[in-house]
């Protein structure tokens, strides 16, 4: 049987040329934007301006080196987007280094290198991205206990009411970070294994068709266990992301849109639920709707809004708005800080960054050719949507402000590196969605294939 | 899959749309709102670091910002602090803006609209916004007459004085004593102006209050002339009618006897209305109270300007009461300014400038013109009449004429000027039986030609209450401060 070199209309190339052009003009914004702060905050450039332009572009280049050996078909724009996003927070984290005398930056700087490691690393271990679903259950299970470190006494600490973090030898670090791509990689493993059990076999409720128990079970159980863990840790922002997240990928598997109909009014209910039973989320809810009724509770919220219109149409500048004023303006209101510099024009190329990777996401989804793979970028695609979704979204008050962290620009290891395995993962799965189906030889000799004679004198 | 793979992607599409829009909707469209709500520190954190624009008195400037050499780059200060401490306010970090310092803020701060292409020049030339001059109407004069005449008295003396020009209803004068030294506030050594905010608002004798506009008090016989203006314009009575001028006046209805502050009879069982006025008999009002009614009482102060806000250029303006609802006993009490009316002295100054101008009162206005910072005239505020003509030209002079008498022949012979023919009438007005009674004084000068009217009240001069008169305490300052306007 021969099979096309190219699926029928998409052209297979391997853009990395094009990669590198988009990945000058992100190291560009990334080193731009830290000149401009020390040129806004001191009127001269930072001190170490070359040594860091160095080290960026050193990162930038070594990534896409590796990119280019070990993922030469991947998408071309995923990893010049995120480059740009990492820059941008590492230029605000330091603006507000300079204003209040603290040297996050640097520990930014080092947590982004070992984030591309980590990327580099990924890429190059993992040539095939089907070989993760043999782990489907381990890698459940790991997420499982991820989730449950911070529980453990002496390991995990409370900060800000939410019990995820844990502590080792003066490190911090959110484990619910990994579990997050952990899970979509255990969903997609059994969710592309049970797609069709789950979405034909089943009994018939009240006019609805519910899967079978053997077959719903094990990731119901799996799912039900996470959301629990993180109830009980009273982070519902990683709650409120897990839950989409499961729906969204179970109906992405079975076609069915009643799981969304249902995941829906679940939600509803757990959200009231969650709102009559704990104080800090009555808290949050009144800060939402009217965040000046208490301007000391709400402070973060009233400073960050105060921020944003202070910052107006085209921002202050970077190093000459106030963002200091906003409590956490460099890891959990980063984007409040960006709005404030560089303007509502400023916060929308932001959006539209985190936008372009949601997209290409879905994109990889969409071409791929194998299910686990479908499901796996889909996944990761509307994880990062969700995730941008509830953190801006507290933010600038379109919903009530929760705890998730700002993906590649927010201050802090875990989430960054987190996010670049997730961007490793995403251009692995690019990658062979990408390239060209492997030829298979038709049957039979070709016309020109000639034993050769050889001619005995 | 790949079907619910793009409704997906539709899904996340209309979350981010949703988020654009919101971002649009904070950081556009309620940006405005969001920059001028007061705690809003970076806005005001901008606007001290600028170069504000001054307040001028006479073309000399009573609040001015200076370059110095910290974190603010300019400060604020305040030549003659104290005389000038409640028309300026003051304008300070922790605790924002008062008065001009307040309402003219937009002006001062560059931030006025009508700036608005100064600003476009100025951002595009990277240069930080000026701010527009305000220039007041205040004689410097005649603030100084004033604020002199009550430190006379003492330092911590409690009184108010407000001189208006009656043509136009230029604020000429305006002091409020006890007063107190804004530079403290707008000082940048922050726990110090802490401090010093804190010592004034504790202090029971208000020192950051402005008594001349914030508070009222009863005017006691120096509402006589609103009576009399109402016998006036009732048609019913003229100078030479003949009044009730007994030693003492029943209240109807009641067994109370009021008596005149003389203690006994005003001249005579009949005198005339000028005579009543002159000698400021009880009596004689009090039944004129009762013969034209509370309605016609009422209706009269309004015309005054009782009952409304009217002050132009600054805000806090309390509003002077006549009551509602008087039995017969109380608008006879009324008549004479106490009971429950209560009158600003600005008030009073409004009243005497109204009777001075013929009739018809001029709005009072503090903020004569607005400049840009390329000193430009923005804005020169337009004298307005006040909404109701509050007599006849004929009436106010006949009332003249009789205020005339009162300081040649009468109570007021202390603010007498010679060659010139002032209008004046004294008031001591009872607040409480615990508490000394305050003395009054209003007129104005020339009496044919008006080109000042003022009113004085002394809440507490420290003096024994047998002291305290109208005439006595009151009526100097208010000489003072005609003959400051009037010149030599």
């Amino acid at each position: 049987m021969s099979a096309a070199s190219a699926s029928p209309g998409f052209v297979h190339r391997r853009r990395r040329g094009a990669e590198l052009i988009l990945l000058l003009l992100a190291l560009a914004v990334g080193v731009g934007a830290y000149a401009a702060v020390g040129l806004g905050v001191k009127d001269e450039l930072p001190a170490d301006m070359i040594g860091y332009s160095i080290w960026l572009a050193a990162l930038a280049l070594a990534a896409h080196v590796v990119v280019r050996w070990v993922a030469p078909w991947s998408d071309p724009v995923l990893l010049p987007v995120v480059t740009a996003l990492n820059g941008l927070g590492l230029a605000m984290i330091y603006r507000i280094d300079l204003a209040s005398d603290t040297n996050l930056s640097a520990k930014q700087l080092m947590w982004t290198t070992l984030g591309v490691v980590l990327f580099a690393g990924v890429l190059i271990v993992l040539r095939d991205h089907r070989r993760l679903q043999a782990f489907t259950y381990t890698i459940g299970l790991l997420s499982i206990f991820l989730l449950l470190l911070p529980m453990i006494p002496g390991l995990g600490k409370e900060i800000n009411g939410a019990r995820i973090w844990i502590g080792i030898g003066g490190f911090s670090f959110q484990p619910g970070e990994v579990a997050k791509i952990c899970l979509v990689v255990a969903f997609a493993g059994y969710l592309v294994l049970h797609r069709d059990a789950l979405a034909l076999a089943g009994r018939r409720f009240a006019g609805i068709d519910l899967p079978r128990g053997r077959d719903l079970g094990p990731i119901l159980a799996m799912w039900l266990i996470s959301l629990m863990i993180l109830v009980g840790q009273r982070d519902l922002g990683s709650s409120l992301l897990f839950f989409g997240l499961f729906l969204v990928m179970l109906y992405i598997a079975t076609e069915r849109a009643g799981w969304l109909v249902v995941g829906s009014v679940l939600f509803v209910g757990g959200a009231l639920t969650a709102f009559s039973l704990f104080s800090h989320v009555q808290t949050r809810v009144n800060g939402w709707l009217d965040p000046f009724s208490d301007t000391g509770t709400f402070g973060q919220i009233v400073q960050g809004l105060y921020g944003m219109a202070w910052g107006g149409l085209v921002g202050r500048g970077l190093g000459q708005g106030e963002p200091w004023r906003i409590p956490f303006a460099y890891s959990d209101f980063i984007i409040a800080s960006i709005a404030e510099e560089l303007g509502l024009t400023g916060l929308i190329a932001t959006l539209l960054l985190f936008g372009l990777v949601v997209e290409r996401a879905l994109r990889t989804a969409l071409i791929c050719r194998d299910g686990f793979g479908k499901l796996m970028a889909a996944g990761f695609g509307v994880a990062f949507a969700l995730q941008v979704f509830v953190v801006v979204g507290g933010v600038t008050r379109l919903i009530p402000l929760t705890g998730l962290t700002t993906p590649f620009m927010s201050y802090g290891g875990s989430s960054l590196i987190a996010n670049w395995v997730l961007v490793a993962l995403l251009l692995r799965i690019s990658d062979h969605a990408r390239r060209p189906a492997p030829e298979v030889e038709p049957e039979g000799m070709a016309e020109n294939d000639q034993t050769e004679v050889v001619v005995l004198r | 899959m790949n079907t619910p793979i793009r409704r997906m992607a539709v899904l996340c599409l209309v979350l981010f749309l949703a988020l654009l829009l919101n971002a649009t909707w904070v950081q556009y469209v309620q940006a405005g709102s969001l920059n001028e709500r007061n705690d809003n520190r970076r806005v005001r954190d901008a606007e001290f670091s600028r170069e504000r624009g001054a307040i001028l008195v006479n073309g000399n400037p009573v609040a001015q910002s200076v370059p110095v050499d910290d974190q603010f780059k300019y400060q604020r200060r305040y030549p003659q602090p104290l005389k000038f401490a409640h028309l300026t306010g003051f304008f300070s970090y922790i605790y924002g803006a008062t008065a001009v310092e307040s309402n003219q803020n937009t002006v001062l701060s560059g931030s006025d609209p009508r700036f608005f292409v100064n600003r476009l020049v100025d951002t595009l030339s990277n240069k930080q916004p000026e701010g527009g001059s305000v220039s007041l109407t205040v004689d410097p004069a005649a603030q100084s007459a004033a604020f002199d005449g009550i430190q006379a008295l003492g330092p911590d003396t409690q009184a108010a004085v407000v001189a208006l020009e009656p043509s136009t209803g230029k604020i000429l004068a305006m002091v409020s004593n006890p007063t107190y030294d804004p530079n403290k506030i707008a000082s940048h050594d922050l726990e110090q102006s802490q401090s010093d905010y804190e010592r004034l608002i504790e202090d029971p004798a208000k020192p950051m209050f402005n008594r001349a506009i914030q508070e009222v008090y009863p005017p006691g016989s120096t509402f006589k002339l609103v009576t009399a203006a109402a016998a006036l314009e009732s048609g019913d009575y003229d100078p030479d009618s003949q009044v009730d001028g007994r030693a003492t006046y029943r209240l109807p209805d009641t067994s109370v006897d009021v008596p005149n502050d003389s203690g006994s009879s005003c001249g005579g069982d009949r005198i005339t209305l000028t005579q009543a006025l002159q000698v400021s008999c009880n009596v004689a009002f009090l039944r004129l109270g009762n013969e034209l009614g509370a309605d016609a009482l009422s209706e009269q102060a309004e015309k005054f300007g009782f009952g409304q806000r009217y002050l132009s250029g600054l805000g806090a303006q309390a509003v002077s009461v006549f009551p509602e609802e008087l039995n017969e006993p109380n608008t006879a009490l009324s008549a004479i300014g106490q009971f429950e009316v209560a009158a600003t002295p600005l008030q009073m100054a409004l009243t005497t400038a109204t009777i001075a101008n013929n009739g018809q009162g001029m709005r009072p206005y503090l903020v004569d013109e607005v400049r840009a910072p390329d000193l430009s005239v923005l804005e020169k505020t337009a004298e307005e009449e006040m909404p109701d003509r509050a007599m006849s030209s004929t009436s106010a002079s006949l009332l003249t004429q009789m205020m005339v008498e009162t300081v040649d022949q009468g109570t007021a012979a202390p603010a007498q000027i010679p060659n010139i023919k002032v209008a004046g009438k004294t008031g001591t007005a009872q607040s409480a039986a615990d508490r000394n009674p305050y003395a009054w004084f209003v007129s104005f000068a020339p009496a044919d030609n008006p080109e000042v009217a003022v009113a004085v009240l002394v809440q507490d001069a420290g003096v024994e209450r047998d002291a305290i008169s109208g005439g006595g305490l009151a009526a100097p300052i208010a000489k003072s401060v005609m003959e400051a306007v009037i010149g030599p």
